[in-house]
């Protein structure tokens, strides 16, 4: 059976396995097999793309024309008020910008079977996983003035929930600023500057300092919720730590999901980044019901990740990358680029669209894309 | 005829240098004069003749044209002290930093410098501009450390940048004489290490000594209604420059203490300054003595407004008309009815040969003013004459071959009529003219949607080709059948609408029609099928009449709305509804399947038709929408009253419970938002219990029903919210909540969070508003208002930044997808290179294929 498909092997791999999918349903013999193959073919060569085609600009459109329709609100996730999610245009507006970081950074914790189906267990996973700030185990933060120190005091019942005693944190504390002295004084810490003399106003900044001190847990995921997907639970986290969720054991680092994108090209490379950008602005699409064919999001995510890391749809993104003046020049900051230009005697060669615009001359796309050869008499000669 | 080629084929940048500028010159600007008494240029003045003319009368001393034939000619200020150019700011201070105040050589021993070069040379071979910049720029930091010259041994001091324009070497202010002396000494090399290319910029250029002077052509002046003249902004800033500068060179010649110098020569640096740049942060603007800020040379270039984006990347153009559109059934998809004022006034050149001889004398003949006739001959010699009365008889006389006849339009040229926003490619289509009395454009409904018109005032432009290239191209690529499916998702963009959905239905849902009627019927809408009038028995089915618009040879199987088949053998409607999910926009199956299996032109033809005969089923039966449509039973009524205070019950006991913190609270949330949800839900539900109640009990003749179900417009929940219940309004996702303190309106209690004093409404609007549920109602509506009013610029922002960022790729003959530097970006399109225009939704068939086959 195979060999019959070898011949039809420029047909694009889903199509053949489509094809193969109906062969069995409709039980088809070979010689009406071949049949259906010619036909995918002809149809195939019908609808192929024509060279010349302004494809980006068609992806553009297919963009730009249904953002309008969208809506601007964050929404809450699953109803938890503290975990936002930013949905419609704003997020689409931060993947196609490439933010370092997005606005809602949310992770998606999937577990190990073996961890993954008791509610107890997940719920001590997920309280591990939740980043505590040392504001978040003490009581309070005193500031005395008169010995010129701070003093911390741990809440025991916090202590203990976290699993961590106060000579950990203490050490911790220690670890972090290298200018002060901790003193551990049972549940309390009293930290105090090296320097001799301290202002107040040191002091004061040393005491908001501390608050900010990762103590345990993954840094920077604020808050953990675990739910129920199927049979199995996954913790959903706002903030994200691909890097250090990925080093639980606990954790099924195959499917684990983050929105940040600059920690998966970190991590796995720009493909995975590439596809990341697909499945963001999918996600956006989908949400808003609006049905986008998914080749121009690929097509994005290609021109966003070609250069081997991800450039955003802005000034100092793609549009950066672009070697004519002029074309940089009517987008944004024109003066900038034409002093820049002209430094270094830069030569336009007209060989992208709106330089051509701007010069009434024919622009290299579709119908203008192809030239003519043909040998001249030479006038002069005669 | 005229033939486009490139013409210019590259453009290269670069700073002028002071001998360039006075060679380019012709004027060498001396006195802030501009006129004499006598109200003429004054010589070596700004408005000086030999810079151009903006008067009629004159003429240029430099090239003898006159206005609109002379395009102007530089001059120059020569400059009595040098000053600094306030955009090189930046280079000018990497240069000082980097090379030695004594012998102006750069600080770095040769080691140092070859190694820099080839980092240089490398990544200039690799061709980024941005990453010679961070190159140069970690070089010149690593010479900060440098205190000794490796070549005069002149100890450095660091220089510092004060801004915006004093540069501080130690505590000592240097001079712009100094800065210039120093770069002057400056070998070619050395500034090639900085990232300069000395052949079109040097460092000494960037402090001037010489002002070039735009021509006077791109500052007229304005004469006021009172015969007092208006300069330009950029005239009364050169103005002050020269008078400065006058000032400064008397002052210098005569001697003058070093002070008054000095004073004179910052004021010059700051007039040169807001010469260029009016808002730069440490500078105060330069003003008119209105108050108001002068226009710059840097504000002729930048923004939406300014040259780049206003004049180069936007094109005006002739041969255009926009005037209101209505609609137009009766004209076929791919026309455009334009009115007999545009028909007369736009034009079309033909070329006169012997052929087409007769018939253009004739255009001439009739004139102008008489449709269709002509409104101008075009000599071969490129002279242009305008046909009238007395020109006439000389015009037909001397018409010979090679003559360009500008006649009127007639019936099937061609036009591209477009809609702003152009936001997508069928924005912009190309129609074929009918010349239709009345003024307005006319247009079929059906290519609404692509255009995204509608007719509550709405108006279009239109647009003539003028050359045999751009017609041809306009009419093979541009036409309305060649834009069916949209490259988005591969859905259809046009298709019926509105009546002819719904009149579709009526149709094929069950009337009858005598054998007459029925003929009658389809000839109303220029439908004449002898062969099959022919086979119409005496009593004809709405199913047989839709049939007869069907090709013989079609067949179809699709789904309705009801997710019922509709089938199609042999072009005979034989079972189905047919509605919007088979004839509609954007997936409308039926005429999908036409499109796909005879040409485009056909396909259009025929929804052509299925549209004028859905309204001519409507006119003919009868359909209007009355408010005795929601009309409800008493025992409906009753129904729904019990539902709704059902409901209300439900939610106060939720409120009960929520008083006394009997509520379990939701997973993360608190009892508030808790019982918020809850009340939500419920309020929710009792709504959609309402609709599904009147969608079952309406009669099935009921207009808005019949609009519902066919998909024609409007949904059950419309007549929903009419005949029962308006329901919970929504601000920002959540009850309505703001307001005065604690309370939305003054009326209610404070605290208070029972149904009706968060925007609950419990009537319909049939039975109207309280006055406090009205006001909720607004709230709603201005909030979705404002919803749109902000997403527009944002996505307006984003769909900009997008285009020019992909503008450029394109697919290449070999398949590949590549930027206009041939960098590839995919190697196949979207993987499979399918265009998605050309697909069935974004795939192949071949299901229907396979079926086809299987069926041989």
């Amino acid at each position: 059976m195979s060999n019959v498909y070898e011949a039809y092997s420029e047909l694009p791999v889903p199509i053949i396995e489509n094809i193969k999918k109906i062969a069995e349903k409709y039980k088809l013999t070979d010689s009406k097999l071949k049949q259906v193959l010619d036909r995918t073919r002809k149809a195939y060569h019908n609808k192929k793309i024509e060279a010349g085609e302004a494809i980006g600009i068609i992806t553009a459109e297919s963009f730009g024309e249904p953002s309008t329709q969208m809506v601007l609100r964050t929404h809450h996730l699953s109803g938890v008020s503290e975990m936002n999610v930013t949905v419609g245009l704003p997020r689409l507006i931060e993947v196609f910008d490439a933010r370092k970081e997005p606005s809602t950074p949310i992770m998606e914790i999937y577990l190990k079977e073996k961890y993954s189906t008791s509610p107890t267990k997940v719920k001590e996973i997920a309280e591990r996983i939740k980043g505590s700030t040392l504001q978040d185990v003490a009581s309070e933060f005193l500031l005395n003035i008169i010995d010129s120190n701070v003093e911390i005091k741990l809440s025991r019942n916090k202590l203990q929930e976290l699993n961590i005693n106060s000579k950990q944190i203490s050490d911790i504390v220690q670890n972090v600023l290298k200018t002060v002295n901790v003193v551990q004084d049972r549940d309390s810490l009293i930290i105090k500057s090296t320097n001799k003399e301290t202002k107040l106003s040191e002091l004061y900044r040393l005491k908001e300092k501390c608050k900010e001190i990762h103590v345990c847990g993954l840094k920077g995921i604020t808050q953990v919720l675990p739910i129920k997907i199927g049979e199995e639970f996954v913790i959903y986290c706002a903030g994200s730590n691909l890097k250090d969720a990925l080093e639980l054991e606990e954790v099924d680092a195959k499917r684990i999901k983050t929105n940040n994108m600059y920690e998966i090209a970190d991590i796995l490379g720009i493909e995975a980044a590439r596809q990341s950008i697909i499945n963001e602005a999918l996600k956006v699409l989908g949400e808003q019901g609006l049905h986008i064919d998914i080749r121009h999001t690929m097509f994005l995510a290609d021109a966003m990740t070609k250069s081997g890391e991800i450039k955003g749809v802005t000034r100092s993104g793609i549009t950066k990358q672009k070697e004519s003046v002029l074309a940089k020049a009517s987008f944004e900051t024109p003066i900038q680029h034409l002093v820049a230009a002209s430094l270094v005697g830069e030569k336009d060669v007209l060989s992208s669209v709106i330089e051509n615009v701007m010069l009434n001359q024919p622009v290299p796309l579709g119908t203008g894309l192809p030239g003519l050869m043909a040998k001249m008499k030479d006038k002069e000669k005669k | 005829m005229e033939y486009v080629y490139k013409k210019i084929d590259s453009i290269v940048f670069g700073v002028l240098s002071p001998q360039m500028i006075k060679k380019m010159a012709t004027t060498k600007v001396v006195t802030p004069e501009l006129y004499d008494k006598e109200g003429y240029p004054v010589d070596g003045g700004l408005m000086d003749v030999r810079m151009g003319v903006i008067d009629p009368g004159l003429k240029c001393k430099t090239c003898g044209g006159r206005l609109k034939e002379c395009m102007g000619h530089f001059g120059f200020i020569e400059l009595a002290r040098p000053i600094i150019h306030i955009k090189y700011v930046d280079t000018i201070y990497d240069f000082l930093r980097s090379t030695c105040k004594e012998c102006s050589r750069i600080l770095a021993d040769e080691q140092k410098i070859s190694e820099h070069k080839k980092i240089l040379e490398s990544t200039k071979k690799e061709g980024r501009t941005g990453q010679i910049r961070k190159v140069v720029d970690e070089f010149i930091s690593s010479l900060k450390s440098i205190k000794k010259c490796p070549y005069c041994s002149a100890k450095q001091e660091t220089v510092k940048l004060e801004k915006p324009i004093t540069f501080l070497e130690g505590d000592r202010k240097l001079s712009p004489i100094e800065i210039r002396t120093r770069f002057e000494k400056l070998s070619e090399s050395d500034i090639e290490l900085i990232g300069l290319n000395p052949g079109y910029a040097r460092p000494d250029w960037m402090v001037l000594t010489m002002l070039p002077v735009p021509p006077v052509t791109v500052r007229p002046s304005i004469t006021l209604e009172s015969g007092e003249r208006s300069e330009d902004d950029l005239t009364h800033k050169l103005g002050d420059i020269v008078r400065i500068n006058q000032r400064l060179f008397e002052n210098i010649n005569a001697g003058a203490p070093e002070v008054i110098v000095e004073d004179l020569w910052d004021l010059l640096q700051y007039h040169v300054i807001t010469y260029f740049d009016n808002e730069l942060a440490q500078i105060p603007p330069a003003r008119h003595r209105g108050g108001q800020p002068l226009k710059t040379l840097t504000d002729r270039i930048k923004s939406k407004e300014g040259r780049f984006r206003y004049n180069l990347a936007g094109k005006r153009v002739n041969y255009a008309a926009r005037t209101v559109i209505s609609p137009d059934p009766k004209i076929k998809l791919n026309e455009v009815g334009i009115p007999l004022v545009v028909a007369v006034d736009l034009t079309i050149p033909e070329t006169v040969n012997k052929w087409n001889m007769d018939r253009l004398k004739e255009f001439i003949k009739r004139g102008p003013k008489v449709y269709p006739g002509a409104n101008y001959v075009l000599r071969p010699n490129g002279t242009k004459k305008q046909i009238t009365e007395e020109t006439k008889q000389q015009l037909i006389d001397e018409l010979e071959e090679g003559y360009i006849v500008e006649r009127h339009l007639m019936d099937g040229d061609i036009a591209i009529f477009n809609r702003q926003p152009s936001l997508h490619r069928m924005s912009i289509m190309c129609h074929k003219i009918r010349v239709l009395p009345g003024n307005s454009f006319r247009l079929n409904p059906s290519v609404c949607s692509p255009y995204n018109a509608d007719f509550d005032g709405d108006e279009m432009n239109l647009h003539i080709p003028q050359t045999e290239e751009a017609r041809a191209e306009a009419d093979m690529l541009m036409q309305v059948q060649n834009h069916l499916i949209t490259p988005k998702n591969g859905q259809n963009v046009v298709g019926c609408i509105e009546d002819a959905v719904s009149g579709n239905y009526l149709l094929t849902k069950g009337v009858e029609f005598s054998k007459e009627n029925a003929i009658q019927l389809l000839l109303s809408i220029g439908v004449y099928e002898p062969e099959k009038f022919k086979k119409l028995k005496s009593k004809v089915s709405g199913k047989e009449v839709f049939s007869v618009l069907l090709p013989n040879d079609f067949d179809f199987i699709g789904k309705s709305l009801e997710k019922k088949d509709v089938i199609v053998k042999s072009g005979n409607l034989i079972d189905g509804i047919i509605d919007k999910a088979t004839i509609g926009e954007s997936n409308g199956s039926l005429i999908r399947s036409l499109f796909a299996m005879y040409k485009e032109d056909v396909g259009i033809e025929i929804l052509g038709k299925i549209f004028r005969l859905g309204i001519a089923v409507l006119s003919k039966l009868g359909f209007t929408t009355s408010i005795s449509d929601t009309d409800l039973d008493l025992t409906i009524k009753n129904q729904i009253e019990e539902l709704i205070s059902e409901a209300e019950k439900k939610a106060k006991r939720f409120i009960n419970q929520y008083e006394n913190h009997e509520l379990t609270p939701l997973h993360g949330m608190t009892e508030k938002e808790t019982v918020e949800l809850k009340i939500m839900e419920v309020l929710n539900e009792a709504r959609n219990q309402i609709g599904k109640l009147i969608s079952k009990s309406a009669d099935e003749n009921n207009p808005t029903i019949i609009m519902a179900n066919s998909g024609a417009k409007g949904k059950t929940l419309n007549l929903a919210q009419m005949a029962g219940c308006v329901g919970q309004q929504v601000v920002h996702g959540k009850r309505v909540e703001r307001g005065y303190k604690n309370r939305v309106l003054s009326m209610f209690e404070e605290n208070n969070i029972e149904p009706e004093s968060h925007g609950w409404i419990r009537g319909g609007f049939k039975s109207g508003l309280r006055p406090y549920e009205f006001f909720m109602h607004a709230l709603t509506g201005r909030d979705a208002l404002m919803d749109t009013a902000l997403r527009t610029p944002k996505s307006g922002y984003l769909y900009r930044r997008l285009v020019n960022a992909l503008q450029d790729l394109r697919v290449e003959y070999d398949g590949t997808v590549r930027d206009s530097n041939s960098n590839i970006v995919q190697f196949s399109y979207g993987e499979d290179g399918i265009d998605v225009s050309k697909s069935e939704n974004g795939t192949i068939d071949v299901e229907k294929i396979a079926k086809e086959v299987a069926n041989l």
